[in-house]
């Protein structure tokens, strides 16, 4: 093997349409694309709308909490907002963003000209879109029997028998499950088709140990959905046959059991929390070297931490029920698992500080959010071992403390990750730079609303603030905070705007990019921007896990440091 | 209308309560300390609430308060170690204006340090694990004394019953314990928790974490106040649409005020002649469904018993102060107050609330 990598011929230079097409043939072409980008796209697209919905949703219940007593909502109305937010905050935002740049990102980053299954990739995505819309219809849908609730209120986690038909006589739990049901087959689907993408679909020399970590983290993640989600499923179906069948899988009354719900739940809710943020690790994982200039620091302990803790993440789910009634041994036991996973964690954070120690930080926005990321998902992982903490947990569980705890993983850590990878990879995908100044605007004013937000609201917790009320009491002293959280939520609303501003404007305007804007070395970057259909007209040629490193320095390639450390592997 | 909360009835402030404990007594009067500084009139408002976590006044929760400043102060650690780590990376390795072109050494790793920031995290899980393993098994495995109370919990959608199996006393909302003052002689109240609906959570933040009221299971949970007072708290598991109007009052009592508070309610109600034809249309309307006044025809167990419903402070599970009033407007129109709650506007003449009401305050 000589050192010519055949990375330049790789770039297909098909000439693309250029003529004007009308625009029922564009909405044509995407509606039956199966190309991994154009649906990566609309993952992303369809993730940006949801979330602009949520967002007003929580926006709305700010105002009514912002002060004590307040009747700008009804309490009907502040229990479907509190479901609906959550729901499509972590179903219909978090998880089809997270599969929107594993579908853009990995046959790229591997080398593969799509992803193996180019039909099914489609089908996950509409159907992941009609049972988000299954829940929204639930607006417009009528209430169903006696004036109950049309709407979902029955809490994002939906406990039963809270559930069932004698406590929710309406569609809304109906809306509820079906609509993520629908939209979890589309989960699966794609998850099943990152993983083997991931398997059998590597260009020649992408071994394993050269996965971008971007790629090895999305891999973990998706055989994490097919762990996770089936159970929820499972028992979104057990709901429905009791709702219309009169089975009493959890109604407790009639010999169900509610607290199988619970753990049911969580077995699915818990392992989400990780599919949601290794992604946002994979993206700090891409971004943090490039930006520090350096490879990234213990490649293999990453991969080993994110192994770990993909599998000890279906372990540790009844730390959300230390007050539900188990026994000291079982709360010891969920206690002693959960603080485990902080281990592989802190490694991943202690690992991003040394890339960054001794490299030449740029700090681009992309990389300004890295790092308030790294700020805030240690505080995050912080009160997460105080959670852990079952007596402890006995205070703060179903506090405000827990909802700010929460909201720091995955406004402080996911989200900051993502609105990196929005600036980092925004070039690739439209060949066009954000504008630097509007997203300099959007991270400072984002940093300082999350703030006021997410730091102020762990306070109320203390001072004895359960989540999920409509209204409270004025002589707890939890009306200022409150106000202080509602004031930074719409700072957010704002700094939220700029982006999405930001994002439309540099789609049309935005400086040229080229097709390597940051200097990385992922094989995304060595085709054009954006990349054409079947993304590489030859398939590429890795020697190690930075191909475009070894391609722009050939007197110091990273193959020759791996093999050298393979070789001393072998040798012990 | 008026809500009723007693905020500083005693002092719970999180940082006055931490002078005089034993263990930890030197890290926690250093944070006093530093918080006493800052502590002018409104800061200490902002810290301050009756139902704050941070002022513990029952065994339980001071096991469960130790523990937490422990925890806080080695994750406070861990802290200020990362935070300033990543501070001094992001200062001094940024890059300049001056620097040259070159690329940095590429370091890909290294087993000595790596190792380190495995093992060293180990052991900090070790000791957090043990001191916590020590107050799960303290709690719930605490033995339970023989002059303890006893008492029922039963969650409804969207107030509280108490029962005390041991005197035949059933009431709602407010629930009355003996104070524990002398460490000799413990005086806790073991509490049985169970729902009649959906799920529920017992919480009064200074008297112990919490425990749920789970459908198709009974909970034990204990408290041991140590002084006496009100001590409040809430439901704190959604139970649906009035789940925040869920409130609880538990009244620590000496023993002897205690003992007259139970002798008050084991009483049957009192049946004052001139209020017998307010007694008539209660027991001649669906009120009788679901209320109780014991030694008549009102067996209703759907909503709280009445018998002694002037003995509380409160009606609404803690929503309206208990005044004739607030009473008279109530059961014209429970929604107003209460929206979603589950008692029905009756429909009833002015007259006939009048005469109810009348009846009810003279249930003492």
């Amino acid at each position: 093997m000589a050192d010519s990598i055949p990375l330049s011929g790789a770039i297909d230079l098909t000439p693309r349409h250029k003529q004007p097409r009308l625009y029922l043939e564009v909405m044509h072409d995407w509606i039956v694309t199966t190309d991994h980008k154009k649906i990566g796209l609309m993952y992303i697209a369809a993730a940006l709308l949801f979330m602009l919905v949520g967002g007003v949703e929580v926006l709305l219940m700010r105002v009514q909490l912002a002060r004590p007593e307040s009747t700008f909502l009804s309490p009907e109305k502040y229990n479907q907002l509190l479901t609906l937010h959550g729901t499509t905050m972590i179903f219909f935002v978090a998880m089809p963003v997270m599969f929107g740049f594993a579908n853009y990102l990995v046959p790229l980053m591997i080398g593969a000209r799509d992803m193996a299954f180019p039909r099914l990739n489609a089908f996950s995505f509409w159907i992941f879109f009609f049972g988000a819309l299954l829940l929204y219809y639930s607006l417009i849908g009528g209430e169903g029997l006696y004036g109950g609730s049309g709407v979902p209120d029955v809490g994002w986690f939906a406990y039963a028998p809270l559930t069932e038909r004698p406590f929710s006589m309406g569609r809304g739990s109906d809306y509820w499950a079906l609509g993520i049901f629908i939209s979890g087959i589309g989960s699966i689907g794609t998850a099943l088709n990152i993983v083997v993408t991931t398997i059998s679909m590597r260009c020649k020399g992408m071994r394993l140990n050269r996965m971008p970590l971007l790629v090895w983290l999305m891999f973990v993640t998706s055989i994490m959905v097919l762990g996770a989600l089936p159970p929820l499923s499972a028992a979104q179906i057990m709901l429905l046959i009791d709702r219309y069948l009169g089975a009493h899988f959890f109604d407790a009354q009639a010999g169900g059991s509610a607290v199988l719900w619970a753990h049911f739940f969580w077995i699915f809710g818990h392992p989400e929390v990780y599919i949601l943020v290794l992604p946002a690790f994979g993206f700090a994982n891409e971004i943090i070297p490039v930006f520090s200039r350096k490879a990234i620091f213990g490649y293999p302990a990453m991969v080993a931490a994110t192994v770990g803790i993909g599998f000890i993440s279906f372990t540790v789910w009844a730390h959300h029920m230390f007050t539900v009634g188990m026994g000291a041994a079982a709360n010891t036991a969920f206690v002693l698992s959960t603080m485990i996973i902080a281990v592989p964690t802190g490694i991943k954070i202690f690992n991003w500080l040394a890339t960054m120690w001794g490299g030449k930080i740029r700090f681009t926005v992309a990389m300004m959010f890295c790092t308030a990321f790294i700020f805030q998902f240690t505080l995050a992982g912080l009160t997460g071992i105080m959670l852990a903490v079952a007596p402890f947990d006995w205070q703060l569980h179903n506090s405000y403390f827990v909802v700010a705890h929460f909201h720091y993983v995955i406004v402080g850590g996911i989200l900051f990750c993502l609105f990196a990878a929005f600036y980092y990879w925004f070039p690739k995908m439209t060949g066009r730079r954000m504008n630097r100044t509007l997203g300099r605007w959007h991270f400072w004013l984002f940093v300082l609303g999350f703030h006021m937000t997410f730091d102020c609201m762990h306070i109320p917790g203390l001072l004895g603030m359960p989540r999920e009320i409509y209204t409270y009491e004025p002589g707890h002293h939890w009306g200022v905070w409150n106000m202080i959280v509602t004031i930074g939520a719409f700072i957010q609303a704002i700094a939220v705007i700029i982006f999405v501003v930001n994002l439309v404007r540099s789609h049309f305007k935005g400086k040229p990019a080229g097709n390597d804007p940051w200097d990385a070395w992922t094989l995304e970057w060595a085709t054009t921007s954006p990349p054409p259909t079947y993304n590489f007209a030859d398939e590429p040629m890795v020697r190690s896990r930075r191909p475009l490193w070894d391609l722009k320095h050939p007197e110091d390639p990273d193959w020759k440091y791996e093999s050298h450390a393979e070789n001393e592997m072998a040798a012990q | 209308m008026k809500y009723i909360c007693p905020g500083t009835m005693h002092s719970s402030n999180w940082i006055g309560m931490m002078h005089g404990h034993h263990g930890l007594r030197g890290a926690g009067q250093t944070i006093a300390a530093v918080f006493s500084a800052i502590e002018s009139g409104f800061f200490q408002k902002l810290f301050t609430s009756s139902t704050n976590i941070f002022s513990p006044q029952s065994a339980p929760a001071h096991e469960i308060f130790r523990l937490s400043i422990f925890v806080l102060l080695v994750t406070g650690g861990i802290w200020i170690t990362v935070t300033g780590l990543l501070l001094f990376v992001v200062v001094r390795y940024r890059q300049k204006p001056g620097d040259d072109e070159h690329e940095p050494a590429q370091i890909y790793g290294s087993k000595q340090i790596e190792l380190a920031w495995t093992v060293i995290p180990i052991l900090i899980v070790v000791v957090l694990f043990l001191s916590t393993v020590r107050v799960i098994f303290y709690i719930q495995h605490a033995p339970e004394p023989k002059q303890a109370l006893n008492v029922s919990v039963i969650g409804h959608r969207f107030w509280w019953e108490f029962r005390y199996p041991g005197y035949g006393v059933v009431t709602a909302n407010e629930m009355h314990v003996p104070v524990s003052s002398d460490r000799s002689h413990p005086l806790p109240t073991y509490l049985k928790l169970a729902t009649a609906d959906v799920n529920h959570s017992f919480w009064v933040p200074r008297l112990n974490g919490k425990t749920d009221l789970f459908a198709g299971q009974v909970n034990d949970m204990w408290i041991e106040p140590e002084k006496t007072g009100l001590y409040l708290g809430q439901c704190a598991q959604f139970c649906g649409v009035q789940h925040a109007k869920m409130l609880i009052r538990v009244y620590a009592d000496t023993p002897a005020e205690f003992q007259k508070w139970i002798a008050g309610q084991e009483k049957p109600a009192a049946q004052d002649p001139a209020v017998a034809e307010g007694r008539a249309v209660f027991e001649q309307n669906a009120c009788i469904n679901c209320h109780a006044v014991k030694g008549t025809v009102a067996k209703g167990r759907f909503g709280p018993d009445l018998t002694h419903l002037m003995s509380r402070d409160t009606i609404a599970a803690g929503a309206m102060l208990n005044t004739r009033e607030n009473l008279e407007r109530w059961i014209k129109d429970p929604d107003a107050y209460k929206p979603g709650c589950l008692m029905p506007a009756m429909h009833l003449s002015d007259k006939d609330v009048d005469e109810i009401t009348s009846y009810l305050v003279t249930l003492h």
